[in-house]
């Protein structure tokens, strides 16, 4: 019971995330695959949930499932004039697919040749409060850029958008 | 504090309720709604029941671009609240001198943007 249901949850999402992947560059509309891309954002999620990266989930659903899919959406509705533009065509790319399946095959060789230690779970897992002591202490300059990297985002949107003659 | 194990059952219950309700709302709208080929409405988009007005694919005023992003950037922030709410009593005055700082400078962000009429609806 304290084994299996943690296993099972992790080979659901696991597939739900990889699935997920695969329909999104197998569909083709734009707009589809921006849903299996949310679709895979949440699996990826629930992973973090399953590891007990409980922060990371709370970033993982309410930036990038909340913000993130928002915004691909809002750039494919922004971008494409008719709904017929939404779905493409796509030829088969051989080349593409030939490079991506040696780099998969490498890094499976490389995998199963030098079997590096699986890492462990540690016993007792920090919560949000140490999480918060280092992000405030440690990180503290590394947390104050990110606050104007999204600044210099924001006024690069208002700056390309024109804002008042648009 | 209660074990990850019990916090885990709790999420899986509400995975659980969703997907539930999800599966009964759409096979009672199933269950409702008018069959057959000949049905006029049957291809219609739903509107929360109002008649559907022009077409259904619009394309977007750039200007909204910011609004996305706006929503972004204080999603971010409101993110950051959280660990900071948390770590606030042992911390004090340093984080929240932190804080202030990080706010202020997404709040000019918030500002170029009004003065620049960004936020204007149209």
């Amino acid at each position: 019971m304290s084994e299996t249901l943690p296993v099972a949850a992790f080979w659901i999402l696991a597939l739900a995330s990889l699935g997920g992947a695969v329909a999104m560059m197998a569909t083709r509309n734009v707009v589809h695959a921006a849903f299996w891309l949310l679709e895979v954002m949440l699996a990826t999620a629930g992973i973090y949930l399953l590891l007990s990266a409980e922060f990371l989930a709370l970033v993982q659903v309410l930036v990038y499932a909340g913000a993130v899919a928002v915004l691909t959406l809002f750039t494919v509705m922004l971008t494409l004039r008719r709904r017929e533009d939404a779905v493409r065509e796509f030829p088969v790319a051989w080349g593409s697919m030939a490079i991506a399946s040696l780099f998969t095959g490498g890094i499976l060789l490389v995998l199963a040749r030098f079997r590096p230690a699986l890492a462990q779970v540690p016993e007792t897992i920090p919560g949000v409060e140490a999480f918060g002591e280092q992000m405030f202490t440690t990180w503290a300059l590394p947390f104050e850029l990110a606050s104007i990297v999204l600044l210099a985002a924001l006024v690069g949107a208002v700056w390309w958008t024109g804002g008042e003659d648009l | 504090m209660q074990s990850p194990a019990f916090d885990h059952l709790v999420v899986g219950a509400f995975l659980l309720f969703g997907v539930v309700f999800v599966a009964v709302t759409v096979f009672a709208s199933n269950l409702l709604s008018p069959k057959g080929k000949d049905e006029p409405n049957r291809l219609e988009p739903y509107e929360c029941g109002v008649e559907p007005v022009g077409p259904p694919w619009v394309q977007f005023r750039v200007g909204y671009y910011v609004y996305a992003l706006l929503f972004v950037v204080f999603d971010i922030e409101t993110v950051f609240l959280y660990p900071w709410a948390v770590s606030f009593n042992k911390m004090g005055l340093f984080v929240l001198t932190e804080m202030t700082i990080f706010i202020a400078i997404l709040a000019a962000g918030l500002a170029y943007a009004w003065k620049e009429g960004a936020l204007r609806w149209r």
